[in-house]
């Protein structure tokens, strides 16, 4: 290991920006004469719209244009991934506008954009903006949604229901049943969450008027992406005329994946006005217009033997899409959720239906894990209630029923083969690391100071490094889930690398660099990482699914490849040798066994002034390409330990350790990847104890602000024991998994086990998520009804 | 239209601005300075924390005539050239960030912290940060940076 | 926002004046719950009057038995003060937990009080240890300061000066904030003075609130057991996403309890 290569904590480049106040956020970005939007949402949760009066709006001070549904008559907004239902059709698919035509569908939905020349005139003209609604119906619950009589949410979708789907094997799982000793039975309320990340959406749009380009500044995780949907469904505009750029991006956690309905708008808006035009979202405004995350019904039924061993998992979800489908909405509850239901285990049959469901609501799509984390919290919740009931140590059940370690490749029962994996030891490390043995004695002591102390574990697998593009696309996605790389090396041999991945916390800059330097022997300095630029990266699909360094960085390995390939060449012809005979070391070209050698600054040189050269055979230059599509997906997987403790009076849940134990594959900067597993924990721990997201009867959210959405802040937080287990991935060349939402899918899941376990002196045998102070408050005092306060 | 004078990052500056302009808007919309952030309109998440008079503050909870007269350090005051704020410093060693954009306000906030607190309990820094949400890093690490750059600034490396 | 006229008096007599025969001006004290509030357009002033540079309305003295509090001293200089944590250690424990470390540094007695707002802390300490409000016009006893939600005893162009607190033999307060907002669900503020014991309540109800039977039990005995077994009824009591009433009325019992604990 280098100091700088791979496996090195190196600090990050990125920092010093960040630091210093020198990041470049979209909102941070002024173009020339930029017009500031304002964008007039619904107040209503579902309306019809009877009429809209601009006229007072525009004659206000300041104001350049108001624009509504009827004025701007483009595509709508589309899908990325076609689910079918259970009878082969196809799912209800309705529209979905960029402003409303003549309907609106949740509170939130935009109606209209003001214009001005500032943000607070602009806001001040669009309440002069008339907007006759005639209210209808509401429905939030997805449940509730499909119930007869239900108000339905598009004419397309008969009972609201986009689809009915399902996946295993129905008659082979009931018939793991008939043989069951014992049955354990559990239903789940996967909560709704906001992804809040810090930095609000925002975004400019500009138009130059010499050449008929747009240029669309956003905050997204995937700028080629935005401009592909962008410019071939909503504004039908040719993509070579269209740049798109994601700066310093401040924070994303899936929600920043989705084409959104203001980018659109400023796009087009700068083009009819010829200016730019900026939109920045107030924090409020977020929580009704980012697509939120999770927000599951579930029944689950898991069939084990007299022994422990399971025999067959039964798993009947509702999942809640909200108003709209966001761009992979319909994928989350389906292809990303239920191909997990076997979790780290040998359960030999596996049955899975889900209905996908339209409801008046934000529109729901991936948030960190997306599917993974309701999965595992399925999975490890059931094992867990099964291990209670039968009274066998949580720990042993889950061992006697791991997936061996000589068992991969292993094909589950729902579709998917993991790769590589060892589940007995990051679960021994994790329960050594938490001291499981010495829990008996922390209880006691607890105890004694009136407080219910418990432990939760959990073990997690997730699918990363979406992902393998011809798999993908028999199972609905409309779109290739490769990465592009270029690696381009300067005449004096520093190098610019242009990746299609995107950072917007991850590090890229480092970690990616690392690769670089470890590879061609060149010091950090030397090296930059560019990304988020149309105009500058040849193609991306972008961050999400932890895929940025399994596939990413794999396209970075190949194209790093071909440059050594080439620069062994240029190196055969400088030293007159053999090109079999060269040799690519730390940094040095040289004739295997002997010490002649071309440092690879001579041979960058020597490519962009190729006096002394083999151009008969060999183009100048050293810039390569590469594109990846990867052959599976990757299986990070782990083990997570929970301990809180509970005041008897009051019912709050003070978490007091967390320890994890990943499988992350190969590990490039581990100071970065504890960082990832710390971020995730925090959400997940989030969504076990504090946030939710609650509507009223009327579809209204009641939780549209941090004073109502409780944000985990760091006194609800321990310190964290974070180590991890390497087993490489099988399949792409740096052995590397994955660790973005590891935290976020593993720990919900063991919280709720370790408060379940502190109250279960008590006679409770289940909490729904998250698990607030009223909540267990009420449990406490009757077991029996822990779902009473919800 | 009023005017404002006021010192930011040891320069005179004068601003015409409305009433209604909040000293964020004049930071980053008329003053160019860009490093302080707005993360939520419920004066909680902290990403606008600034100094002013020596105090941290939360910057989108103060109009820019509140400020007449005041002396405002914010995040881009904080380095000698390249040089980093011993807090700045610790941020960088710890990993204390990860999309960088409640930083500013986080490391603002710190510093007002190392003032009180000379050799910081976790307990103490947990606390102190009520007022500052991070999205990425658990805190973990930010608890750490803090405690470390609180222990340089009292050893005098500031 | 929506634009206002904006002025910055010297003296409590100016501002006085600036608001006088004004409906819709409204006094800035630290504007921690003003300034969020004119953010998202819920208010509508014609006039801010900005209290911040009238030098008489700022500090923390000693007044005979009695702690006297400067309308627009803020959060932070009681939490620290050397006066109030020897005389009423209780004050400046409550005030070192309002908001948080920014909204303490902006944030002032005389606005949280003016404002009154139903989770607020420094109502229950008023109530709690029988402060008297000090306006331009007249001195307010504590038990006719607090009229309802958002509401006080305050006339339009009345402005609060000072606090005055008498000192306690014994006070304790103990609260179970909000998880998002971290205002009170529930805040208790008990005092013993004099052989009689004050009990007042903020968050659970509309407004801050007498516990008499609460009262009355540590008149008879003050210790955290005493209390314990006095039930709070949940009628009446505020009920939202974040605690029902019933769940608040318990809570009222328990807090009670810690606060006379913390009392010593």
């Amino acid at each position: 290991m280098t100091a700088t290569g791979i496996g090195a904590s190196v600090r990050r480049k990125e920092d010093a920006r960040f630091l210093t106040g020198k990041g470049n956020y979209v909102d941070d970005i002024s173009r020339p004469g930029q017009l500031h939007a304002y964008i007039l949402r619904s107040p209503h949760a579902h309306a019809e719209i009877r009429g809209v009066d601009t006229v007072q709006a525009k004659a206000a001070p300041g104001v350049a244009a108001v624009f509504t549904g009827a004025d701007m008559q483009v595509g709508g907004l589309p899908c990325g991934w076609l689910i079918h239902s259970k009878d082969g059709t196809p799912m209800a698919e309705p529209p979905h506008p960029v402003l409303a035509q003549g309907k609106v569908r949740h509170v939130g939905d935009p109606v209209a954009v003001v214009i001005a020349d500032t943000r607070d005139r602009a806001k001040d003209a669009a309440e002069l903006v008339k907007v006759d609604y005639k209210t209808l119906p509401a429905v939030a619950s997805a449940e509730a949604a499909l119930k007869p009589g239900a108000p339905r949410v598009h004419e397309a979708a008969a009972n609201n229901l986009c689809y009915d789907w399902h996946i295993g094997d129905e008659a082979a799982t009931k018939a793991a049943f008939a043989k069951a000793a014992h049955i354990t039975r559990l239903d789940v309320v996967n909560n709704r969450l906001v992804a809040n990340p810090m930095e609000p959406r925002a975004a400019i749009g500009d138009f130059d008027r010499g050449t008929g380009e747009y240029t669309l500044y956003t905050t997204t995780q995937n700028p080629h992406v935005i401009r592909l949907l962008m410019c071939a469904f909503v504004l039908q505009l040719p993509e070579h005329k269209v740049r798109v750029v994601a700066p310093d991006v401040g924070g994303g956690f899936g929600t920043k994946i989705f084409h959104y309905a203001e980018e659109a708008i400023v796009t087009w808006a700068a083009g009819k006005l010829a200016k730019a035009v900026k939109w920045t979202a107030d924090r409020s405004e977020s929580f009704l217009s980012d697509a939120q995350g999770r927000d599951h019904v579930t029944h689950a039924e898991l069939a084990l033997d007299k022994d422990g061993k399971f025999l067959g998992l039964r798993v009947s979800t509702v999942a809640n899409l909200g108003a709209y489908l966001s761009t992979f909405g319909p994928a989350v509850p389906t292809y990303l959720y239920a191909t997990l239901l076997a979790g780290t285990y040998t359960t030999p049959a596996i049955y899975a239906e889900v209905k996908g469901v339209f409801t008046n609501t934000v529109p729901v799509d991936a948030y960190r894990g997306a599917g993974r984390p309701e999965a595992c919290f399925v999975v490890e919740r059931i094992v867990d209630k099964a291990a209670r009931e039968m009274k066998v140590d949580p720990a042993e059940l889950r061992r006697r029923n791991f997936i061996p370690k000589n068992a991969y490749p292993y094909q589950t029962p729902v579709a998917v083969v993991y790769d590589s994996g060892d589940y007995f030891s990051t679960l021994e490390m994790a329960l050594k690391a938490a001291d499981y043995d010495g829990f008996a004695k922390r209880r006691e002591e607890s105890a004694k100071r009136g407080k219910l102390r418990g432990l939760g574990l959990a073990t997690y697998i997730e699918a990363c490094g979406v992902a393998p593009s011809q798999l993908v696309g028999q199972l609905g996605a409309r779109a290739g889930l490769y990465e592009s790389a270029e690696v381009r090396v300067h005449p004096t041999g520093s190098i610019s690398v242009f990746t299609g991945s995107h950072s917007h916390g991850q590090g890229h800059e480092t970690t990616f660099a690392q690769l670089v330097s470890e590879r061609l022997g060149i010091p950090l300095e030397s090296i930059d990482i560019i990304h988020g630029d149309t105009n500058k990266i040849q193609f991306g699909m972008g961050t999400y699914g932890s895929r940025s360094l399994p596939v990413g960085g794999s396209a970075l390995v190949k194209a790093l490849d071909k440059i050594v390939n080439k620069g062994k060449k240029i190196a055969a012809h400088l030293l007159e040798a053999s090109e079999t005979d060269i040799e690519f070391k730390d940094g040095k070209f040289s004739i295997a066994g002997t010490d002649k050698n071309v440092p690879f600054g001579q041979v960058a040189f020597t490519a962009y002034v190729p006096h002394n050269y083999p151009s008969q055979e060999l183009e100048p230059g050293l810039d390569e390409t590469a594109f990846y599509d990867p052959a599976n997906f990757t299986y990070p997987s782990g083990a997570y330990v929970a301990e809180v403790e509970v005041d008897r009076d009051t019912g709050a849940v003070q978490l007091v350790n967390f320890t994890c134990a990943d499988d992350f594959g190969r590990i490039i900067n581990p100071m970065i990847v504890a960082g990832q597993v710390h971020g995730g924990l925090a959400q997940g721990i989030g969504q076990a104890l504090y946030e939710n997201t609650i509507y009223d009867k009327d579809a209204q959210l009641v939780t549209g602000s941090f004073m109502d959405y409780c944000m985990p802040r760091a006194d609800n937080l321990p310190s964290f024991t974070v180590d991890t287990h390497v087993t490489l991935c099988a399949h792409n060349p740096l052995g590397v998994k994955g660790c973005g939402e590891a935290g976020a899918i593993g720990a919900p899941v063991a919280v709720i086990n370790a408060v379940v376990d502190a109250l279960g002196p008590l006679g409770v045998t289940d909490l729904t998520m998250p698990a607030t102070a009223e909540k267990v408050w009420r449990a406490i005092h009757d077991p029996n009804m822990p779902k009473a306060a919800e | 239209m009023a005017t404002v004078t006021l010192t930011v990052n040891g320069k005179p500056v004068t601003a015409t601005v409305e009433p209604r302009t909040l000293l964020v808007q004049l930071l980053r919309e008329q003053l160019g300075l860009t490093g302080t952030h707005i993360g939520c309109d419920t004066s909680q998440c902290g990403a606008c924390v600034v100094d002013v008079d020596g105090i941290s503050v939360k910057s989108c909870t103060m109009l820019a005539v509140q400020a007449e007269g005041a002396q405002v350090t914010t995040i881009e005051g904080l380095a000698h050239g390249d040089k980093l704020h011993p807090m700045q410093e610790a941020f960088r060693e710890h990993h204390g960030l990860q999309c960088g954009f409640c930083t500013p306000g986080m490391v603002m906030s710190a510093i007002d912290f190392a003032k009180h607190h000379k050799h910081p309990t976790e307990q103490q820094i947990r606390h102190w940060l009520e007022g500052n949400i991070c999205r990425c890093t658990g805190y973990h690490n930010i608890v750490k940076a803090i405690k470390a750059g609180t222990e340089a600034m009292a050893g005098g490396a500031s | 926002m929506y634009n206002f006229d904006y002025q910055r008096p010297q003296s409590v007599a100016d501002a006085s004046k600036a608001i006088a025969g004004k409906d819709e001006a409204k006094l800035l004290a630290g504007g921690m719950t003003l300034i969020p509030t004119l953010k998202q357009r819920l208010a509508k002033p014609s006039d801010l009057v900005d209290l911040g540079r009238i030098a008489e309305l700022k500090g923390i003295k000693r007044d005979g038995s009695a702690i006297v509090i400067g309308a627009m001293t803020r959060h932070a200089d009681v939490a620290s003060s050397d006066v109030v944590k020897s005389a009423i250690p209780a004050l400046a424990q409550l005030a070192g937990g309002i908001g948080d470390p920014q909204v303490r540094n902006r944030g002032t007695i005389g606005g949280s009080l003016a404002n009154n707002d139903p989770a607020a802390d420094y109502p229950a300490a008023v109530l709690g240890l029988n402060a008297t409000v000090i306006t331009n016009k007249r001195r307010i006893a504590a038990d006719d300061f607090f009229k309802g939600m958002f509401e006080t005893a305050l006339g339009q162009d009345e402005i609060i000066t000072a606090v005055s607190f008498p000192v306690a033999e014994k006070a304790g307060y103990s609260k179970f904030p909000n998880p998002a907002s971290r205002y009170a669900i529930v805040g208790v503020f008990v005092a013993r003075s004099g052989g009689h014991v004050r009990v007042a309540v903020t968050g659970a109800g509309p407004a801050v609130f007498h516990q008499k039977e609460m009262e009355a039990a540590l008149t008879r005995s003050f210790t955290p057991d005493a209390v314990a077994n006095v039930k709070q009824s949940a009628s009446g009591l505020n009920s939202d996403i974040h605690a029902s009433a019933e769940y608040r009325a318990h809570l009222v019992t328990v807090m009670a309890k810690r606060a006379v604990a913390a009392a010593g």
